[in-house]
């Protein structure tokens, strides 16, 4: 166990340094010039060289890729025309826009987001995996087909269709809430709940009828295995067999759905958060993208690339925990 | 046995034509790809196009709320207009149909076609090259698709066609889990023994490649590719929707609902229009990818009516 | 259990007039029989005969599944057919339990076995969990499992398939039935352990009073176990008697075709390959072969050594594990050894060699199912450059009539086919590269009986044609002994005893030989007596 632990945490390591050396290539070696679009459409070139030389834009990329690293592990110290700014350890680097720390920035919105993020996750798996079990209790009844059919729409709907929707009927139309506005856990946590239970709901319903349909299926694979054949023979009751036996042997694949899915759920909360106005990192995201902040976006991908690969890694182990033989294997 | 043969096609669509729902998701979605080809076909019989302005018909004075009941509808626009512009709502959601089913379909070409190179040659290739493959396809699995083509969006200058540039940004990042699935099916085939007995027979890797894994590996990349489209679908939307995905005058279904939620009252077509197009065209799609995995998995379909002795596969 | 309601005088299990029907097909047509309280009785069939859906719906486990079943079932004084669902559980696994064919697939992978045991216990008996857990250990440590307590705690895929086995019937035991069906209880295991299950089942049932059912695809198992024995044929009953009647003295033709295709470890090869030894065509020394590195690194093979001469066919026989498949691989080239050499002809072998054939166990697997069995069995003449269409065709056609297909099956699909006639195609494609040698890892394994003896058959007269060597890869110690001229048996790895086919079978030198002829079922109930005495014996010293 142990072995297989250092082995996981090792390969987590890796594929988080090879994300980081993709999207600093990737984002580096923009088709555009750094420069100008940094310093505006309106600088002129001898502002633009300028501009060139404070991002050490002529040293070649290996190098700059160095310092980033560096500037993760070990801060950095950098010069904004008259005053030198210490960036301290894990530096994301400067904003172009604001000259504001990345990592500050994102420590900012972060809150926001994972109160999001997990939240929705624990309504997700509790419907998802709660209604994959109802049809597979009642599989060939009336119940089944509307579960069926109401996940196959959930499955269906955009996120930023349901979260409108949603928004516009219970916000507008019935008023029964307020537009949301996002309040500190700190500061009061019931406001906390209320303002954030409709992009829960935007955000999960959509997921969860992923993890129905998952569970539904593993369920119906795992009730046709030889083992639960020898339950039923042995005159064990179909709610034992059900919920004990088949559950059992869906949990796997839920799990690894879960980790596989948090990726998508991420790009789905940076949605909802500009659909509802939430002050999280996905619409900070969106308006780097829209300002071409490049630091910003470079930092923004590598945290949100370090939760989901933590998130696969996380899902590893639990996935060895459930399943003993896997490490073995 | 599942034996997709030569005989497969023939058996393929026998068993999808027993699937009623997926039938007439068929049916939507050949309508909608009719309605996307035929869309300059459709607006001229309606006699609009989906970019001129029609200033006359918002009320400015109202901030641009389209005059007339149900948002404008008339004989000569069908569906109403565009609050603001006044651009004719019918024309921008047919040419939408053409962005979004075209995108999605042009990035779920790109990512199969990446999938399956990169699958087969980890899956054939030697230890090292296999090591190497599927690493970076892990890596590219863990990059969240939606923030990965948001942010890549956002450099590539506006001067690319922007239609071509989402498809080809989709693709190029979400090709990952499908390279996985080949390559864990190359893998299985690899072991079979008529692979091996190609192998006694004298052929050498690339005819046993051609002819004896390729076709196998056919069955679950349809599938998976046939439920890929409805997922890229909505990817483009989304990103439309963020407004880094397809740019104005080009429309998008995405894209009409990024102002929507402002005119629900004044238009509600507005909002409920391109709302609708999407959740019809994915639920279509969907179930259509079902009836297809279905239909080629022989398994999935028999898998409520397992009896209890398993009989054994060889009868003399 | 005991404080059940029973009607004295009537059978433990009474079916009358059972017929089955899935969909359009009758499974079961017209079955009538009785067993017995503490009587053994076997269901003997190929597949497709209905003896495992008549096992099935002595539990009624048909219910709710749209298979249709008539006739009346009487199990321990339960009516099955009329039973309410409350009364079927009570029935199941409490007055009548099951054990299935595959021991590691009847278990959850997820629960401990000692939890999953005294889960079945609960639903019959109130006890507490504690007790429960209890009871769990104590029939585990009845059917042999050592060090019961601790290794209840362990799960399905810890244990060995013979331990999984044991297992699965301390939890039919758990109730103490009054009757246990066995459904294919060993055809999963090795040879030596299906010794020890049947043994054992034996000792229970003389211990217990408990009745057997058992369901088996082979005539030498029933012969061990049962007293009375039912010959079944396409859903219906062929002969049916005590076990030593219909075995000794069979009386339908069925019965004495099925009994004659059984090949018998104790009766030398009929017909020699030929008189004289040909000249060496295969050679291999010191092959060894490793798999995986590190710790999880084993050794398949090891140090094998071994000749074939042309016209002779060497049986390598071995229990599961024993390296006999790796060893096979290598021989013809689809496997590299990670040390020694394989030898064609004198020349060391660089790769696959069209001389070199195989013909593989799996009738299912060996075709590839896209793909006439014509242009399969195309394949070696268009890879050695033949491009004539004309000249492929009749190759193909007269290879098929050869191996006793149609030449008009040039055009089907391999699951046009039965498992027999897959296995003709899988030859007819290893003689179509014209080899000098085939060899054949468990080639008849997958096969029933007759259709065994058919194939058998065929690849004797072959031989004898075509002068080929053949090297007969199998577990099954009387069909290597059918076939072969020299026989090596292989345990871990190594060859631990080589030499002339008579000599090894009747003469064995090495204990481990020994041990595997002494666990082989033979056909007559009164030897089989006399051996299983002789097994107890030797595991009492």
């Amino acid at each position: 166990m142990t072995g297989f632990l250092a082995r996981r945490v090792l390969g987590a390591v890796i594929t988080l340094l090879a994300i980081s050396v993709i999207v600093y290539v990737v984002f580096y070696v923009t088709p555009g010039n750094v420069a100008q679009i940094t310093c505006g459409p309106r600088c002129s070139p001898a502002q633009v060289q300028q501009v060139a030389g404070q991002l050490h834009l002529g040293d070649p990329l290996y190098a700059r890729y160095w310092d980033f690293l560096q500037g993760l592990v070990a801060g950095q110290d950098y010069s904004t025309g008259t005053s030198v700014q210490h960036c301290s350890a894990p530096c994301l680097g400067l904003s172009y826009q604001s000259d504001q720390q990345v990592t500050a920035l994102i420590l900012a919105k972060l809150p926001v987001s994972l109160s999001l993020v997990f939240g929705a996750m624990v309504l997700w798996l509790i419907l998802g995996v709660g209604t994959g079990v109802l049809s597979a209790w009642r599989r060939g009844r009336l119940t089944e087909r509307l579960l069926t059919g109401i996940t196959l729409a959930g499955v269906a709907t955009p996120v930023f269709v349901i979260g409108l929707l949603l928004m516009i009927v219970v916000c507008g139309q019935l008023q029964l809430l307020p537009f949301p506005q996002y309040v500190a856990f700190t500061d009061d946590p019931e406001q906390w709940a209320w303002n954030l239970l409709l992009p829960w709901l935007s955000l999960a319903l959509i997921e969860a009828a992923a993890f129905a349909r998952l569970t539904r299926a593993s369920m119906l694979e795992t009730l046709a295995e030889d083992h639960i054949r020898t339950f039923r023979a042995y005159g064990v009751g179909e709610r034992s067999v059900i919920g004990r036996h088949a559950l059992r042997g869906a949990l796997a694949p839920v799990i690894a759905l879960n980790a596989n899915n948090f990726g998508s759920a991420v790009g789905g909360a940076v949605l909802t958060e500009t659909l509802f106005g939430l002050p999280g990192i996905g619409q900070e995201l969106v308006h780097a993208v829209k300002v071409v902040d490049l630091p910003v976006v470079v930092g923004m991908v590598l945290v949100i690339g370090f939760f989901v690969v933590v998130a696969n890694a996380v899902a590893d182990l639990l996935y060895a925990v459930a399943d003993r033989r896997v490490v073995l294997a | 046995m599942s034996a997709p043969g030569a005989s497969g096609a023939r058996q393929f669509w026998r068993r999808l034509r027993t699937q009623r729902a997926a039938l007439v998701a068929a049916v939507v979605v050949a309508l909608l790809v009719l309605v996307a080809l035929a869309a300059p076909l459709l607006t001229a019989i309606e006699g609009q196009d989906p970019t001129t302005y029609h200033p006359s018909l918002v009320d400015s004075a109202r901030g641009g709320v389209p005059i007339g009941s149900f948002g404008g509808v008339s004989a000569d626009h069908w569906l109403g207009v565009e609050p603001q512009t006044g651009r004719d709502l019918f024309a921008r959601l047919v040419y939408g149909a053409r962005v979004s089913l075209g995108v999605a379909l042009a990035a779920t070409v790109v990512q199969v076609a990446i999938g399956v190179v990169v699958g087969v040659a980890a899956a054939l290739g030697s230890r090292l090259v296999d090591q190497l493959l599927s690493r970076f396809t892990d890596v590219i699995v863990a990059m969240p698709l939606m923030i990965m083509a948001l942010a890549l969006l956002a450099i590539v200058p506006s001067s690319f066609p922007r239609p071509v540039l989402v498809a080809l940004v989709i693709g190029l990042i979400g090709w990952g889990s499908i390279a996985k699935i080949v390559r864990a099916q190359t893998l299985t085939l690899k072991g079979l023994d008529y692979v091996a007995a190609a192998r006694l027979s004298g052929w050498g890797t690339w005819r046993i490649a051609r002819r004896e894994l390729l076709p196998g590996i056919a069955a679950p990349v349809i599938t998976y590719a046939a439920l890929l489209v409805p997922v890229d679908i909505t990817v483009e939307a989304a990103l439309s929707f963020l407004g880094v995905g397809v740019k104005p005058p080009t429309p998008s279904w995405g894209q009409m609902l990024t102002a929507a939620d402002v005119w629900y009252q004044a238009a509600p077509q507005y909002l409920l229009l391109p709302a609708g197009a999407l959740f019809v065209t994915v639920l279509a799609l969907t179930v259509l990818g079902d009836g297809v995995r279905t239909a080629l998995d022989p398994r999935a379909a028999s898998r409520l009516r397992v009896g209890t002795g398993r009989k054994r596969e060889a009868k003399a | 259990m005991s404080d059940v309601t029973t009607v004295p005088g009537r059978s433990l299990v009474e079916v009358g007039d059972l017929t089955v029907d899935f969909g359009d097909l009758r499974a079961v047509d017209g079955l009538t029989f009785r067993l017995e309280r503490g009587a053994a009785l076997a269901l003997v069939g190929e597949s497709g005969s209905g003896k495992s859906t008549v096992a099935s719906a002595l539990l009624g486990l048909h219910r709710g599944t749209g298979t249709r079943v008539g006739g009346s079932i009487d199990v321990a004084g339960t009516d099955v057919q009329e039973a309410s669902d409350e009364e079927l559980q009570r029935l199941r696994g409490g007055r009548a339990a099951m054990v299935f064919q595959d021991p590691l697939s009847s278990l959850d992978p997820y629960y401990a076995i000692g939890d999953q045991i005294a889960e079945v216990y609960r639903v019959h008996a109130r006890a507490s969990r504690r007790a429960a857990r209890a009871r769990a250990v104590e029939v585990l440590d009845r059917v042999g499992i050592p060090d019961a307590a601790r290794r209840s705690r362990s799960r399905p895929h810890e244990f060995s398939g013979g331990m999984r086995q044991r297992a699965l019937i301390a939890m039919a035991l758990a109730c103490e039935p009054d009757l246990l069906i066995a459904d294919e209880p060993t055809t999963a295991l090795d040879v030596t352990v299906q010794a020890q299950i049947l043994d054992l089942l034996h000792t229970l049932r003389e211990e217990t009073g408990m009745g057997l059912l058992l369901v088996t695809h082979d005539v030498g198992v029933a012969a061990e176990s049962v007293d009375e024995v039912l010959v079944m044929r396409h859903g219906r009953a062929v002969e049916q008697g005590p076990v030593a009647e219909v075995l000794g003295a069979p009386a339908r033709t069925y019965t004495r075709e099925l009994l004659g295709a059984v090949p018998r470890v104790d009766a030398p090869r009929e017909v020699r390959a030929a008189e004289t030894v040909g000249e060496v065509v295969l050679e291999a020394t010191g092959l060894r072969r490793e798999f995986g590195r590190g710790k999880r690194a084993f050794t398949a093979v090891d140090d094998v050594s071994l000749t074939i001469h042309r016209g002779e066919t060497l049986g390598i026989v071995g229990e599961s594990g024993s390296g006999k498949t790796t060893l096979g691989r290598m021989l013809v080239g689809l496997l590299e050894p990670t040390a020694g050499e394989v030898r064609y002809d004198g020349h060391a072998r660089v790769d696959v060699d069209p001389a070199v054939q195989m013909v593989f166990q799996d009738p299912v697997s060996s075709l590839n199912p896209r793909r006439t069995v014509g242009e399969s069995i195309a394949d070696p003449l268009r890879a050695r450059g033949e491009r004539d269409e004309g000249r492929i065709r009749g190759r193909v056609r007269e290879l098929l009539e050869r191996v006793g297909l149609e030449a008009a099956h040039y055009d089907r699909y391999p699951h046009e086919f039965s498992g027999g006639q897959r296995q003709r195609v899988g030859i007819a494609r290893a003689l179509a590269a014209d080899p000098r040698i085939i060899v054949c890892d468990e080639p008849v394994s997958a096969l029933d009986v007759t259709t065994q003896a058919q194939v058998v058959a065929l690849l004797g007269e072959l031989q004898r044609e075509l002068g080929l060597a053949l090297v007969f890869v199998a577990h099954d110690l009387a069909v290597v002994r059918q076939v072969s001229d020299r026989v090596a048996v292989m345990r871990r790895g190594r060859i631990v005893e080589e030499g002339p086919a008579d000599e090894v079978y009747d003469n064995p030198q090495d204990p481990y030989t020994k041990q595997l002829l002494a666990a082989v079922p033979v056909l007559d109930p009164r030897i089989a007596a006399q051996r299983r005495a002789a097994r107890r014996e030797l595991a009492a010293v």
